[in-house]
């Protein structure tokens, strides 16, 4: 932002002081309802933020260098200003806020929701407002019951305050929030089945263009944000763009809030900068790898559908975006799913197969097809009951589905083998030499 | 107009192509299953992926990328061809290896892509998927195991038959197709599902395991089930025809048929009269030719000119020439092919004629139904109206209401509507650029209601600058042609009863009530022994629409003409030659010794029907009297069962008995 060309000072990548964090409730340490809200300092002069008007507070987005916490990174302030600056045809604009956290591993919105409802809903009164949109859709994932309930009633709160509704906080700004149960499934995540799913329809996704930014739900203007993304907006606004780009590395700005489970010690949700690197990562908040760092096996570093990748190459990797791009990974929705070397590695992937087999939506022959296949050769790789030019056929067929269907399941599906071939092929070789008695692999000669 | 490279080829497109249509146009075969011109892109079988540039470095679905100016399209390349192979290789996996007891062998997309497209040979060694079948009425038959889950048949339903009946359910490999709580699809339409299904899942249940389609003979002709004129395809094996299918004309039927257009052939074996019949002693007994012509001629002895003709509903053209010639030669004067006692004025051709045409209504904006349930008497544009709908177009109507499979504002049901209008009706059709009125049945059925209809003309401004939005709809195949060839009397048939002819020939009229006629000896020159056959007192066998080549005109005016498929059955003959041969007999021998004489003869007579398309027809509307009041009521009581081939085919039965009165039919065990 500013033109003064001083020496890039080194990147910011944490530890976070607690008064650099967004989320000041999110272990539920205190009340989620409105009052205790507004003493941590939501909807504080929430009037004064809209005044800002519609273009600033886009620009101040894209300044603070916000990428979409949903997993595919896409700059925040860049999306909302895809939206229609005026309504030609009449037609409203929607904002949708997916809150179908559903991708294994991922846990950060549950907390956002059940703890800190008031920063979603001020975001979505602010991206709305910035976006022009006339109402808000928070889609909650249906297996969120008591989430789902603290939703409604704080979202009740706030028309009860006046916050949002008629004239939102005063602004003369009329703006309404809705909240949606899903019914359970993990590709209503995926934006424009969301927008089906909202509309009553099967959720499968829809074929793009037309974008939502163009005729999304109802055939309205639409973006679709994670519930994240929308929930640190009002503080990125009081504390300013530079605040927030003062975390991370560059093209990689801010907080994150990291869900890492499985084999550590404390398995947690935290909010830290961007680009912390992994061991820093673990030691501070996860007490550390289960069985010392020399027991790390591997990490899926973003949710189950971003690929694996071996302990050696993690350790020291910076948690963002580009870093774990340059893996051959994905930050995704930064869920750090942790594996020591007591896991079954072809077991897990095979298991993240049958779950995206479960999952998708029927829609495209490739995923519709592939998924169910792709599981059922992991699962024989998994006792070794396969040849080995098995693994071979198996990744040609991940790179048949890749890039083959509408939206990205298909690619979610596909990665995590690819990162398991890649990675750990001779555990697999090892399992069906296992599996025939130890006899060598040899090339038969036909 | 974008220009695009196809293949290194540059060309032109139109705007708003997409880059499928323009590989087409660049004579690019694209492999697809999903796509399809006449319904919504769904871009989900993914067989069409091509690769564009510029663009993300993966493969497209081309048939739902708009064509944009600059594309370098590539059909040919390595990843093309893999990314087929691999769409290819999942759609079989779970495909059953069933092509040897599929009906759907030889003419399966599937099959024909898999050997243009597919890798050979399979990888996949799982077991595959089985789908439990699906009931979806007496008409499409399911082996959903089959099924490519392409959504043709849901996105027909929905968007062209008009019914959401047809849907999927569950996800992932195991998405079925199935109908709505796995009733009959309650769609007059629902054949259409069987040619859109690009493998074997929907196929025609009473054409089930009947014949490989290379062993069809193919014919090209009309259908007579409707006054539309559906232009269709008979395939025939021997002396049956075997099924009918739809041909494609932009003009008439697009590409879809009715159910009854497609499934009353299996009537064309049934209830046949294959001989001729005299009635002696109260009894019908089968005779020779001879006999029956000397009985016909003995009663035309003593009829002298007291000689009518009436002409059923499913007549061509020649055949209707013929018996006017020979009812003229004996000195008559009767002609008549409404058979139900309709009357209305036929002075001027245009004043019933559907003058926007079946097309045209597609481009209407503010449309009028008097007295028609469009559903039955036109299912076919039924679905174009649905089309000017989702254009934009408003749908008022005036009759019973019913169900069309669209928003119709319904006006009420009182004649006296007409002359009326609610002033936002008036304003509407104002305010319209193609103003149209489809006036049915149940309006000419009724007196004045003509004239109330041709009054509108002038108050709703029916005709602008190269647009007629008047419109009759009948819904007898031989009623324009009959009208063209004078087989129309005033008064009616009730005036032709009432003059009491002697000698009445009936050219397979089986809707007349034969008891006004007790006083005529009845010639009964038909196909099915139906209600004409049994009133009869001479029959003579003769052909149906598939046995004869003809010349039919739509209820648009549109002349068109069939061909011959396959033989008449046993004695019978073609219709034609049974009045040249009982001129002869008659001692008035007509002026033709061959159907092209006929023709030549016809042609001459009335210079319209000499050529294909539409008659030309001025419009001059006689002044009639208006001012008819009352409810109006429908014409067809039961779609299915309209006339006496598909009252004969146990197909047409059992569609009407399940769809139409809920009886449930059992599924025998296999």
């Amino acid at each position: 932002m500013s033109d003064a060309p001083a020496p890039a000072p080194a990147p910011f990548v944490g530890p976070l002081d607690d008064k650099d964090r967004i989320f000041t409730n999110l272990y539920g340490f205190q009340d989620w309802g409105i009052d205790a809200a507004m003493k941590r300092g939501d909807w504080d002069n929430t009037k004064a933020l809209l005044e800002k008007g519609q273009d600033a507070i886009i620009e101040e987005m894209k300044a603070s260098g916000l990428r979409g916490r949903g997993g595919a990174g896409f700059p925040t302030g860049m999306k909302w200003s895809f939206m229609p600056k005026e309504s030609k045809d009449g037609r409203p604009s929607f904002l949708v806020i997916n809150a179908d956290e559903s991708e294994p591993g991922s846990c950060k919105d549950r907390e956002i929701i059940r703890h800190d409802p008031h920063k979603l809903i001020e975001g979505a009164l602010v991206a709305g407002f910035a976006m022009r949109a006339r109402a808000a859709y928070i889609y909650i994932r249906g297996e969120f019951i008591y989430e789902a309930k603290v939703l409604f009633a704080a979202v009740e709160q706030a028309y009860e305050k006046g916050f949002i509704g008629k004239n939102a906080c005063g602004s003369g700004y009329d703006f309404d929030v809705f909240v949606h149960r899903g019914a359970g499934a993990y590709i209503c995540g995926e934006e424009t089945a969301q927008i089906e799913s909202i509309e009553g329809k099967k959720g499968q996704p829809r074929l793009k263009p037309p974008f939502p930014a163009g005729a999304g739900l109802y055939g309205c203007p639409t973006t679709v944000n994670n519930v994240e993304s929308i929930a640190v907006a009002p503080t990125i606004l009081r504390r300013g763009a530079s605040w927030f780009s003062g975390f991370g590395r560059e093209n990689n700005k801010g907080t994150k809030l990291f869900q890492i489970s499985g084999h550590v010690n404390k398995p947690a949700v935290v909010e830290e900068s961007m680009g912390i690197p992994f061991r820093e990562l673990i030691d501070r908040h996860c007490g550390g790898i289960r069985g010392g760092w020399d027991n790390l096996l591997a990490v899926i570093p973003g949710g189950s559908s971003v690929p694996l990748v071996p302990a050696e190459q993690i350790m020291d990797a910076p948690m963002d975006f580009d870093g774990l791009r340059a893996l051959g990974s994905g930050l995704g929705t930064a869920a750090v799913i942790v594996m020591d070397k007591s896991t079954d590695i072809v077991r897990a992937i095979s298991r993240i197969s049958y779950f995206y087999k479960h999952e998708s939506c029927g829609q495209c022959t490739p995923c519709r097809e592939g998924t169910g296949w792709m599981w059922r050769v992991m699962e024989r790789l998994r006792t070794g009951d396969a040849d080995p030019s098995e693994i071979d056929m198996l990744f040609e067929v991940t790179k048949q589905v890749e890039g083959h269907t509408i939206c990205a399941l298909g690619d979610a599906a596909a990665w995590p083998i690819q990162g398991l071939i890649r990675h750990f092929r001779p555990e697999i070789e090892r399992r069906i030499a296992e599996n025939r008695g130890g006899a060598p692999i040899m090339e038969a000669a036909e | 107009m974008p220009k695009v490279t196809v293949d290194g080829v540059e060309i032109e497109v139109p705007a708003g192509a997409t880059v499928l249509q323009a590989c087409e146009l660049a004579g690019k075969e694209i492999p697809r299953f999903c796509y399809h011109e006449r319904l919504s892109i769904a871009g989900n079988c993914r067989m069409c992926l091509v690769e564009v540039k510029p663009g993300p470095p993966k493969p497209q679905a081309s048939c739902a990328l708009p064509a944009a100016d600059g594309q370098e399209i590539r059909t040919d390349s390595e990843m093309v061809k893999k990314a087929r192979e691999g769409v290819m290789e999942f759609l079989l996996i779970n495909h059953p290896l069933d092509c040897p007891i599929c009906d759907q062998g030889g003419e399966c997309d599937l099959q024909d892509q898999s050997v243009a497209y597919g890798r050979g040979g399979s990888r996949f060694h799982e077991n595959k998927r089985a789908v439990t079948e699906k009931y979806m009425g007496p008409i499409v038959k399911t082996v959903m195991t089959r099924c490519i889950q392409c959504t043709r048949c849901v996105r027909f339903a929905e968007e062209v038959a008009g019914v959401p009946e047809i849907g999927a359910i569950y996800r992932g490999e195991n998405m079925q197709i199935t109908t709505y709580l796995e009733h009959a699809a309650q769609s007059e339409l629902s054949g259409n599902v069987v040619d859109l299904c690009p493998v074997g899942a929907l196929t025609s249940r009473p054409y089930a395991f009947e014949a490989r389609p290379w062993e069809l003979k193919k014919t090209f002709a009309i259908d007579v089930m409707d006054a539309l004129g559906t232009n269709i395809r008979l395939d025939s094996r021997g002396r049956q025809v075997l099924r009918v299918l739809p041909r494609v004309n932009d003009d008439v039927n697009e590409e879809w048929a009715s159910d009854k257009t497609r499934h009353h052939v299996d009537a064309l074996v049934r209830k046949r009269l294959d001989k001729p019949y005299v009635r002696r002693d109260g009894k019908l007994v089968p005779v020779s030719w001879d006999e029956a012509f000397a009985a016909v001629a003995e009663a035309a002895g003593k009829a002298g000119s007291s000689v009518a003709a009436v002409a059923g509903d499913l007549l061509d053209c020649e055949t209707m020439y013929a018996a006017r010639e020979l009812v003229r030669a004996l000195g008559g004067t009767m002609l008549e092919g409404r058979q139900t006692g309709l009357a209305y004025d036929v002075s001027n051709l245009a004043a019933v004629n559907f003058n926007s045409t079946i097309a045209g209504v597609e481009t209407a904006d503010v449309i009028l139904l008097v007295g028609t349930n469009l559903r039955w008497e036109a299912p076919l544009v039924n679905t174009r109206v649905r089309k000017a709908i989702k254009k934009g177009a408003k749908v008022y109507a005036v009759g019973p209401e019913t169900d069309l499979t669209y928003k119709a504002e319904w006006l009420g049901n009182d004649a006296s509507l007409l002359g009326k209008l609610p002033d936002a009706v008036v304003e509407a059709f104002k305010g319209a650029q193609r103003p149209l009125v489809i006036v049915g049945g149940g309006v000419l059925a009724k007196d004045g209601a003509h004239g109330d209809t041709l009054a509108l003309v002038e108050t709703l401004g029916l005709i602008k600058d190269g647009w007629n939005g008047y419109n009759v709809l009948h819904f007898a195949a031989a009623r324009m042609g009959g009208l063209m060839l004078g087989f129309a009397t005033d008064g009616g048939i009730r005036a032709m009863a009432a003059a009491a002819p002697k000698l009445l020939f009936s050219l397979g009229a089986d809707e007349v009530d034969y008891s006004a006629f007790a006083g005529s000896f009845k010639v009964y020159v038909g196909h099915h022994g139906d209600k004409g056959a049994h009133a009869a007192d001479v029959i003579l066998p003769g052909a149906s629409y598939a046995e004869k080549a003809g010349t039919y005109v739509n209820l648009e005016g549109r002349v068109q003409r069939g061909e011959k498929a396959v033989f008449a059955p046993g004695d019978a003959r073609e219709d034609w030659s049974i009045f040249r041969a009982l001129s002869q007999v008659l001692g008035k021998t007509l002026p033709f010794d061959s159907f092209e004489q006929l023709r030549a003869r016809m042609f001459a007579d009335v210079p319209a029907l000499a050529s294909e398309g539409l008659v030309a027809c001025d419009w001059a509307p006689p002044s009639l009297p208006t001012g008819a009041s009352g409810e109006f009521s429908y014409p067809i009581k039961d779609f299915y069962l309209t006339n006496s081939i598909c009252r004969a085919s146990p197909t047409m039965q059992r569609c009407s008995a399940e769809l139409l009165h809920g009886e449930e039919f059992a599924e025998a065990a296999e």
